[in-house]
């Protein structure tokens, strides 16, 4: 049948009418599909309608089964969950669904559960579920937990699974997998049918593989549903007043600060991203030092910020009180900031995807023109500006690859379903299997993880009593109160750090900080949070007493994290565009390329400039030694797992000693000896063969595992972190993830969570296949050996990372100037 | 149950010699395997045993393999034999917490070294009850414990104020002693260690289900780190 035909089509057609709307196109389609209860993934960028596409198809759905009776029917029990990976977005669409339903006369309830719902509105949800409830995977996950929740799932019709590309490739994506998988076993069992399931997406490079996992525990394929709404974006680079031809990175950008005054003056509100938190606080001072008249009009946003402030910077931001906001990737995703209209994106965002999102947070419309500045911090960047504007026009959008047997966060999941009903074996082991992340999750595994849970691994059986999950007639289950009620608090799969709260002595929250940076710091000493200084007076229970400073001089912390390597994506587009730069001998018609073109001229004088086809390695013996600068243009972490196995090779011809440093762009490795690289064995150092062993042999893969342990024991309920509140944690119960790592690494080699952190290592760390795809096309590829009789513009930004280390970044800066001077006059 | 067994079975293949420190006129010797065996008085000195500590973790539901536990007793029994101690010194932290099953295990290898005699200077985790104690053939030392001129305590705050002197020797634990080597680039590792002050020693926490404490070495300050089966002297 078709939608048009029906009742429900025709009274929400009215009432978008009546407010001046028509659906589009990609909308009618997906109704017409939920009416045929058929599930499937809606393409569409923000702010088009993608909540409605699902939401008014829902309700389409639910007049077409009520017929005349549509505005009378009460407490019709759970009719659509709505998972949303933010708390944030939860009030908004609520607050958007609150509206239509009223204004429709339905008796429809929303529902909203996440970590901020109080318990008299959950204990109210227990007693009558809201027709809509919306819902993080975590509280999903809470709510799987609670005795008899296979009846709340019973009338459901359907889950919308919202910004399922966020949530994809990363273990809430997985926690998604495990709750739909439950849930449409539940209603199968109980009345034998299952609730449609769709997925609501940005564009990302794997959109069928995105809902290929979606719908893997449903079995079937589902339909694509694509807006084909083009956002238009304009990108614009700004220019230093002259090109740098020795560039380094980080300090180009401050001086261009006093360029984006004319640009966030002229524009409503200006949202500022930096990639750091660090850096957002060198700017956030910086801009107000230039210019001193924004003070009041501009605020600091970043994820150690107080969540008040935070909350209060949102607010203006909707409301338009706020010139311009520095932001890290805090505001990358989120609510609709419609006086938004200018975007500057500082220094590279390291992928296509980041920076086409943080574009779109601008001009927030259909058919506005989002407009994103780029502002490099060294001149090289600039490249990668117009290898961004190259890859947005061909809507190059890198993958999100899915997890895969993710131990941790399954065997969270089986303590969690023992704590309410309990589970059997054959059944779950049958429904886990059905999601994509456990396809491959072997009978022995399962077995193994069973026994983990109940006998807690292999032990001394009569000296032991460990307790956990126990199992009765077939069931298992987990009795002990205790026990479940620690499971409860830590159910999850993000994982932070230990933050203390930053208060002045006299009161008033700061925001939050790393335990390790205060850890580091003596009473008196100067740091910056949220754009002011503060000076440490003493840590006193589990707060950071400070007061305000007028020191000129702080420590701005330096966070963990935020360092994304370069995409894939975004390194083929920039080795394309040294490609336009080889070939050509003079200016190509792209403005960043033509403005550094003294840049290239001198890499091409002193050494060369590759084209697409081609690797360059550069030769060059300077006072500290013999370096050896190779450029693949595939992102840190391939360069550092690189540079390792190419020492390792190396050391096999003769035995030498290397330091090695590396960027985005290429890695440097350093040597008192000259180094055995030339024609005749550079192919066989760069390849793919017995890639795995020579991994293994040369990176310190235990330590690196080591710091990935950490997250998966918490997930895997290792590591016992405390009930919130408690004021003394209960120490007796407390050990740090290396410890736990270094005893199951000698005593339970074959423990799963610790096979896990070694496999993350290869796929996250490492980018495994993706150094492989690089030594593979390294191979056909021509490998150019250049000898430049001095530094060249290419390797200059490593060469100051390799000195960043020992200075301090004063003495850096006036090394650096010194450097830049002798090579510029040579 | 754990019979006697052929040392060679329980220590390291390449287990470093001891390794003599001479405080006034005894001979302490340092092992690898985290206790000091006093010549003069045929005395065996170990610190942080922490007793149960996997027990008390697996009854929480936390699954910390058991084997490292009885790794612990194995080590502490190839200890005593090969120096053929006559005498055990804990200076603390014998057990972790309340009584658990591993616990058991305990006194039942105790009954195989019943001519041993077990001194406990008690520590902060030692909260069993007296009977307990006695049943394990254990002599309790409520503060501290002298032999001869030496002292033997379970926390020594002389840590964080050296200067404060002492006319006796005091050995004690309970701060898990680290040492941090720094080596090429970023690069660095822990270890436990032995630390001797001028006036006092801090052993390393003989149980390997724990932690370590960083010390930071001063000039006269004698750190032994342990690195696997080796011991490194610095200073």
């Amino acid at each position: 049948m078709n939608v048009q035909d029906t009742k429900g089509y025709k009274i929400i057609s009215a009432w978008l009418e009546a407010k001046g709307f028509r659906p589009f196109s990609f909308q009618e389609a997906t109704w017409q599909h939920i009416t045929e209860k058929e599930s499937g993934l809606v393409n569409a960028p923000t702010g088009c309608g993608k909540t409605f596409s699902v939401l008014l198809g829902a309700l389409i759905h639910f007049i077409n089964q009520q017929g005349d009776n549509y505005k009378k029917v009460k407490n019709s029990g759970l009719q659509l969950l709505w998972i949303t990976p933010l708390r944030a977005l939860a009030k908004d669409i609520g607050r958007a669904m609150e509206e239509v339903i009223t204004e429709l006369g339905i008796q429809w309830k929303i529902g909203i559960r996440n970590g901020d719902t109080n318990t008299t509105e959950r204990a109210n949800q227990k007693k009558q579920m809201p027709e809509v409830l919306i819902i993080t995977p975590e509280s999903l996950h809470l709510l799987l937990a609670q005795k008899s929740y296979p009846d709340i799932f019973r009338h459901l019709e359907i889950i919308a699974v919202d910004e399922w590309h966020e949530l994809l490739g990363s273990k809430r994506g997985v926690q998604v997998e495990l709750a739909l998988s439950r849930i449409i076993n539940c209603q199968w069992k109980l009345a034998n049918k299952k609730p449609s399931v769709w997925g609501i997406s940005a564009t990302i490079g794997n959109l069928a593989e995105a809902q290929e996992v979606l719908l893997s525990p449903l079995d079937i394929k589902g339909v694509t549903i694509k807006a084909n709404l083009q956002k238009q974006i304009e990108v614009e680079s700004i220019f230093p007043d002259e090109i740098e031809k020795y560039p380094w990175a980080g300090h180009l950008g401050i001086k261009l600060a006093k360029k984006l005054i004319p640009i966030i003056q002229k524009s409503k509100t200006t949202l500022i991203f930096i990639n750091t938190r660090g850096m957002s606080e060198t700017w956030y001072q910086t801009l107000l030092d230039v210019c001193p008249d924004l003070a009041g009009s501009i605020a600091l946003h970043h994820s150690s910020i107080d969540r008040e402030l935070r909350t209060w910077i949102e607010e203006n931001l909707h409301s338009g009180n706020l010139k311009a906001v520095v932001c890290t990737a805090s505001l990358d995703l989120g609510v609709d900031f419609r006086p938004v209209e200018t975007v500057i994106q500082v220094g590279s965002p390291k992928g296509v995807a980041r920076f086409l999102q943080r574009a779109g947070r601008s001009g927030h419309s259909p058919d506005a023109v989002s407009k994103i500045y780029f502002l490099p911090t060294h001149s090289l960047e600039l490249m990668e500006a117009a290898a961004l504007k190259s890859a947005v026009s061909e809507n190059m959008i890198e993958s999100r690859p899915p997890m895969i047997l993710c131990y941790d966060v399954l065997l969270q999941y089986m303590n969690t379903i023992a704590i309410s009903d309990g589970f059997r074996s054959e059944e779950t082991y049958r429904e886990v299997v059905s999601t994509f992340c456990y396809k491959d999750l072997s009978l022995d595994e399962w077995q193994h993880m069973l026994h983990f849970i109940t006998e807690g691994g292999n032990a001394m059986q009569q000296y032991d009593d460990f307790k956990k999950v126990e199992l009765t007639d077939g069931i298992y289950k987990i009795n002990s109160r205790k026990v479940a009620m620690r499971h409860r608090m830590h159910i999850g799969t993000i994982v932070s750090d230990a933050m203390l709260k930053v208060k002045f002595m006299t009161g008033g929250y700061v925001g939050v900080i790393e335990e390790y940076f205060i850890s580091r710091l003596d009473p008196g000493d100067v740091f910056t949070l949220a754009g002011r200084n503060l000076e440490f007076v003493m840590i006193k229970d589990m707060t950071v007493l400070v007061r305000k400073s007028n020191a000129k001089k702080s420590i701005v912390p330096s966070w963990t994290g935020g360092r994304m390597p370069l995409s894939a994506n975004l390194g083929k587009k920039l080795r394309q565009m040294l490609d336009i730069t080889a070939m050509q001998n003079k200016l190509s018609n792209n403005d960043e390329l033509n403005a550094l073109w003294p840049l290239f001229n001198l890499q091409k004088q002193l050494s060369h400039v590759p084209n697409e086809n081609e690797l360059l390695i550069e030769h060059i013996e300077t006072k500290d030694g013999f370096h050896l600068f190779v450029y693949p243009f595939e992102g840190r972490l391939v360069h550092e797992a690189m540079a390792a196995i190419l020492a390792w090779r190396i050391s096999r011809i003769r035995p030498i000693t290397f330091s090695f440093v590396m960027n985005d762009y290429g890695f440097e490795l350093l040597s008192d000896q000259p180094i055995p690289v030339d024609d005749t064995n550079v192919y066989e150092l760069f390849s793919p063969d017995d890639l795995l062993n020579d991994i293994q042999r040369s990176v310190n893969s235990t330590e690196m595992a080591k710091r990935k342990f950490r997250d998966i024991a918490v997930i895997g309920g290792l590591i016992f972190q405390g009930m919130p509140g408690e004021k003394k944690k209960a120490r007796h119960l407390q050990s740090s993830a290396s410890l736990l790592f270094n005893v199951f690494n000698e005593y339970d080699p074959q423990n799963l969570l610790l096979r896990q952190s070694y496999q993350e290592v290869l796929d996250q760390q490492m980018e495994e296949s993706r150094l492989r795809d690089m030594l593979e096309r390294i191979q056909h590829s021509d490998i150019i050996i250049k000898f430049p009789e001095q530094l060249t513009p290419f390797c200059f930004p490593i060469k100051v990372d390799s000195m960043r280390e020992d200075l301090s970044s004063e003495k850096l800066e006036d090394r650096v100037k010194r450097m830049q001077q002798q090579l510029e006059s040579s | 149950m754990i019979k006697p067994i052929h040392l060679a079975l329980y220590l390291p293949a390449s287990m470093q010699n001891p390794v003599p420190h001479i405080i006034h006129d005894q001979i302490f010797w340092i092992t690898p395997e985290r206790c000091i065996f006093w010549e003069e008085e045929n005395t065996l000195i170990v610190a942080d045993l922490h007793l149960g500590k996997t027990g008390h973790f697996r009854k929480a539901g936390i699954a910390v393999p058991q084997s490292i536990y009885k790794a612990d007793l194995q080590r502490l029994m190839a200890m005593l034999y090969l120096f053929k101690a006559e005498r055990l010194i804990v200076v603390g932290d014998f057990t972790h917490s309340t009584a658990n099953k591993e616990l058991e295990l305990f006194l039942k290898w105790r009954k195989d070294f019943s001519a041993l005699q077990i001194d406990l200077v008690k520590g902060n985790h030692d909260i069993l009850e007296d009977a307990w104690y006695k049943e394990a053939n254990v002599i309790l030392h409520e503060w501290e414990l002298l032999i001869n001129g030496y002292l033997f305590k379970h926390e020594d705050k002389r840590y964080k104020r050296p200067e404060v002197e002492n006319a006796k020797y005091t050995f004690s634990g309970h701060l898990h002693p680290g040492f941090k080597l720094k080596g090429q680039g970023k690069q660095s590792l822990k270890f436990p260690c032995y630390f001797f002050g001028k006036y006092h020693c801090i052993l390393p926490a003989f149980s390997r289900f724990t932690g370590t404490f960083l010390v930071e070495p001063k000039k006269g300050d004698v750190v032994y780190a342990i690195t696997g089966a080796e011991l490194l002297k610095i200073g």
